[in-house]
């Protein structure tokens, strides 16, 4: 491919481009932008939430119609918080996540010139941006866009009468997930047949970085269950516009009887759940591949039991499939399968618990270099730890019953995926931003990112978990219905000043990113002094990655700091300094590791 | 609060932007010796914030939290919440401490070297085997839990069904015969607002109320239907909930441990109430009364965030004296 070189025009280099790298910038970017959004939702509802009977200029200037006097309607407050949970998993964590990393580091750390197909994966990103320009054209819908939660259980999503969301918005969020759909499942082949097919010499699987492991589990699960939703959202389509009962049965509403008869919203729920849970290893295992890679690089130390960490993943990918149902203890389902999918559940703490106490031990007697990107790393195995932790409450289901949908699933849930993936996301963009533009990101603009971060990330969901075991539901657009929740209303005040401050301080993120594009140091070719191939690659992007001959694998990825005598700690390093990259071949007597 | 809250934003903007051109420079890239000795640090501090968050939380919050469980069954929720709760609180605080003293104790130097340690297969079945053990015990537990309150085979139970709709909540007791008659959504018409078939006989003694009252002592069988779109009847003191599924029945069950006035005299009740009525006091609004409410926590529409029912509990006697005086439906409904 080096050697056929065709003369790009703007069109071909920057828009409809084939080339992987290039395509993973325009995932990052587009995943950034409708990040943006999102964050915004999140502090508009969260000013509600703090100050319910208070005028906002802000939300005046914003919400238009869906707001009286500077306070929004119970109607859009619904929309937000479903739309920002929309965003967030799909657009942000699953495209802008695995789409950009899985492209950029794929073809590079197996030592591939490009993706299985190139035009299968241009068609990928342009289905990801055509379903976020429908996503975001549903913002401006006259009723207001979806407003069911982020799961638009039906019937709420399938009658425009129980809540205007329902109408035109959620059609419109139905089509631009049918072929978000679409776009993640190509996207999920050729990730897929690249890793099977395109790995250079030497690349067994057994010597693959653990990033391409998660990126390829994630694939795997992502083809198992991405189709499953489809399927959902079609039959509920059938259901809103064909009249067809697959969801909807014994509904009077409006002063009517509909003509629904003998479907079941608990239906909907499993084939909803089969692909939402699933969903959250889709978001969380490319994070928890990254932060491997970055802890073992910047800790100067091979990871912590590279086997275990790669059968866990395969252990989480597994389970993830069979856990759904914790999502229904209380949707009406057989209690026999409540007691099932228990079970499930809390075995997913077992392989967790492994990578938790990897990462720890990989840290252990380490010489870490502490880069932002580590620090995001760092912060992803402690929010990780904190919002797995209360995963053995609300997977048991006898608790579940107490605090199901309260905002003890919110603290939950947003840290061991929400916080914990975007922290993943982070620390990926601060590690590879030399590979993708050919400048470093600046380090004290990071360190302050980081730790701003960090600490509104815990100032905003650690209290969460107790407001949640006062039995405060979450998706209430005001919690000053009940008397009983007036002792909570300063601790959602500070939550909201945290999620503020935090929210804001992303644009320390932004500025950076767009300013080192632009003006940052120029890269070296292995800033990091790392062991994998895609930093053999030149600086400057070039189509098929290699000049030349493609590299030959000697070696697994994490010979850093290996001895001349293992047993000795003062030895010298055996190459002569403390990373060995995989191209180099074993020395005589070298043992593999 | 709301003065903080703008010099709060107004510091973070100026603070970031003062960040941004102080180092405009941006030739400072990779972690030296000097980042990580202040990194290291910082990680230190970042532990004292967290730890100190923490336990403020834990011991503060407490009083903000549900009183001990108000039906017998939840006794045993209560039980395992507690005995999962030490454990992933050990586990959390053990966990994060070394994370973060890691971080400060291994920050990297010139003159160090870190440990070439790639396996062990003993610490690496330590921690599958441990964690192994105590979900037996978690898991094993839960499962006996979940079918003690799962378990509705109680026949004397008294059988209430609790209806929803967009945004209110009714229910029914199944009167006399103890059996509830017949109800679907075609049947809706005037003051029927449940539904209920008229011409079935187990109908004629069903009794609709706006209101719980349920008998200390005494296992009640819930029936759940809904009118329009899922809601969910969540019952947080009894450590109950159930979603309302329109075209089928859910069910649920407990015993009421405590009255409503014994509830108000429970220790934590009081702490609760005190503080929620000087924040009431405060801002002029009347005196809150404990009472056990009925809410809504599923997604359901705009008003989702102010459906509930009061649910009162009293003696057996009481509640005896309370049923007979509620009209049946035969007598409503003619």
């Amino acid at each position: 491919m080096s050697e056929h070189h065709h003369k790009e025009t703007f069109v071909t280099k920057y828009i409809f481009t084939q080339d992987h790298k290039m395509i993973s910038k325009q995932f990052l970017v587009t995943g950034m932008f409708m990040g943006i959004i999102a964050v915004f939702m999140s502090m508009l509802f969260r000013l509600q939430l703090a100050w319910p009977d208070k005028s906002f200029t802000i939300i005046e200037a914003f919400l238009g119609p869906h707001q009286t006097d500077g306070i929004m309607n119970p109607d859009f407050y619904l929309a937000l918080v479903t739309i920002h949970g929309t965003i967030m998993v799909f657009f942000v964590l699953t495209a802008g996540l695995s789409g950009t990393f899985s492209n950029l580091l794929i073809p590079l750390q197996i030592g591939a010139r490009d993706m299985a197909s190139g035009f299968l994966n241009m068609v990928s990103y342009w289905l990801f941006f055509i379903s976020s320009v429908i996503m975001v054209i549903s913002l401006f819908v006259e009723a207001g866009p979806a407003s069911a939660g982020w799961t638009i259980y039906p019937p709420l999503s399938a009658l425009p009468q129980a809540i205007p969301g329902s109408g035109a918005g959620m059609t419109l969020w139905l089509v631009s997930m049918a072929i978000f759909v679409a776009s993640s499942l190509i996207g999920a082949l050729n990730y897929i047949v690249t890793v099977f097919n395109l790995r250079t010499k030497g690349m067994k699987m057994t010597r693959l970085p653990l990033t391409i492991w998660a990126f390829f589990i994630t694939a795997i699960i992502g083809v198992v269950s991405f189709p499953v939703l489809l399927s959902a959202a079609l039959l509920l389509i059938f259901d809103r516009s064909f009249g067809t009962s697959f969801y909807l049965s014994d509904i009077f509403i409006s002063g009517e009887v509909l003509h629904y008869q003998g479907g079941s919203p608990v239906l909907f729920e499993h084939l909803f759940w089969f692909l939402g849970h699933p969903e959250v290893y889709i978001v969380l295992l490319p994070a928890l591949g990254i932060t491997s890679e970055i802890i073992s690089t910047n800790s100067r130390k091979p990871i912590f039991g590279y086997r275990a960490m790669v059968m866990s993943i395969m252990a989480i990918a597994f389970l993830s499939t069979i856990v759904w149902g914790h999502h229904m203890f209380i949707s009406g389902m057989n209690p026999f399968l409540g007691s099932v999918f228990t079970f499930t559940t809390l075995l997913i703490a077992i392989p967790s618990a492994v990578k938790a106490f990897n990462y720890i031990t990989t840290l252990w007697k380490g010489n870490l270099q502490l880069n932002p990107a580590m620090l995001f790393s760092i912060g992803l195995v402690s929010t990780f730890v904190t919002g797995g932790l209360t995963g053995l409450v609300l997977g048991d289901s006898a608790l579940d019953i107490a605090i199901h949908d309260t905002y003890f699933v919110v603290a939950h849930f947003h840290l061991v995926m929400g916080v914990s993936a975007i922290f993943g996301m982070y620390a990926g963009i601060y590690h590879w931003f030399p590979k993708m533009y050919g400048r470093m990101m600046n380090k004290t603009l990071g360190y302050w990112h980081f730790w701003i971060t960090i600490v509104c990330a815990y100032g905003v969901f650690w209290p969460m978990h107790f407001i949640g075991l006062a039995g405060l539901p979450r998706r209430y657009y005001s919690n000053t219905a009940f008397p009983m929740f007036d002792d909570l209303a300063d601790i959602n005040k500070v939550i909201t000043i945290f999620a503020l401050v935090g929210g804001i301080a992303q644009i320390i993120f932004i500025a950076n990113f767009f300013i080192s594009m632009y003006r940052g140091a120029k890269a070296t070719q292995n800033p990091w002094k790392s062991n994998t191939l895609e930093w053999t690659t030149p600086v400057e992007h070039i189509h098929g990655n290699w000049p030349g001959k493609l590299p030959e694998v000697h070696r697994w990825a994490y010979d850093y700091s290996k001895r001349v005598d293992p047993n000795d700690d003062d030895s010298d390093y055996l190459h002569g300094q403390d990373f060995v990259l995989q191209t180099t071949p074993l020395l005589e007597g070298e043992e593999q590791s | 609060m709301l003065a903080l809250f703008y010099i709060f934003i107004g510091v973070a903007i100026g603070v970031s932007f003062w960040q941004i051109t102080r180092i405009m420079n941006f030739r400072g890239v990779i972690a030296t010796d000097e980042d990580n000795t202040k990194q290291g640090r910082n990680s230190l501090l970042f532990m004292a914030f967290f730890y100190a968050m923490m336990i403020y939380c834990l011991i503060y919050m407490n009083v903000i939290m549900l009183p001990e469980s108000a039906s017998i069954e939840g006794e045993h929720d209560d039980n395992l919440f507690n005995i999962t709760f030490i454990l992933i609180g050990v586990v959390q605080f053990a966990m994060q401490f070394l994370i973060f003293y890691f971080t400060y104790k291994y920050k990297g130097s010139k003159d160090k070297k870190a440990k070439f340690y790639a396996d062990s297969h003993k610490l690496e079945l330590i921690w599958t085997v441990v964690p192994a053990i105590v979900l037996v015990v978690l898991i094993g537990y839960g499962l006996w839990q979940w079918n003690n309150v799962m378990d509705l085979s109680d026949d004397d139970a008294i059988v209430i069904e609790v209806y929803s709709q967009q945004f209110r909540w009714e229910a029914r007791y199944a009167g006399e015969d103890n059996t509830l008659g017949r109800g679907n959504v075609n049947f809706i018409q005037g003051i029927n607002t449940m539904g209920v078939d008229m011409n079935d006989k187990n109908a004629q003694d069903d009794k609709q109320v706006t209101e719980l009252y349920l008998p200390k002592g005494k296992k009640i069988h819930f029936k759940f239907r809904s009118q329009d779109v899922l809601h969910s009847a969540y019952m947080p003191h009894f450590r109950a909930q159930m979603n309302c599924v329109p075209g089928m029945v859910t069910e649920f069950g407990y015993t009421p441990k405590f009255t409503t006035d014994e509830m108000r005299q429970q220790s934590e009740v009081i702490a609760k109430t005190a503080g929620i009525n000087k924040i009431r006091k405060a801002k002029g609004e009347d005196i809150y009364e404990f009472n056990y409410l009925l809410y809504c926590n599923k997604i359901c529409g705009a008003s989702h965030y102010s459906m509930q029912m009061k649910i009162t509990v009293v003696e057996p006697e009481e509640y005896d004296k309370w049923i007979s005086e509620q009209p049946t439906l035969a007598k409503v409904i003619q």
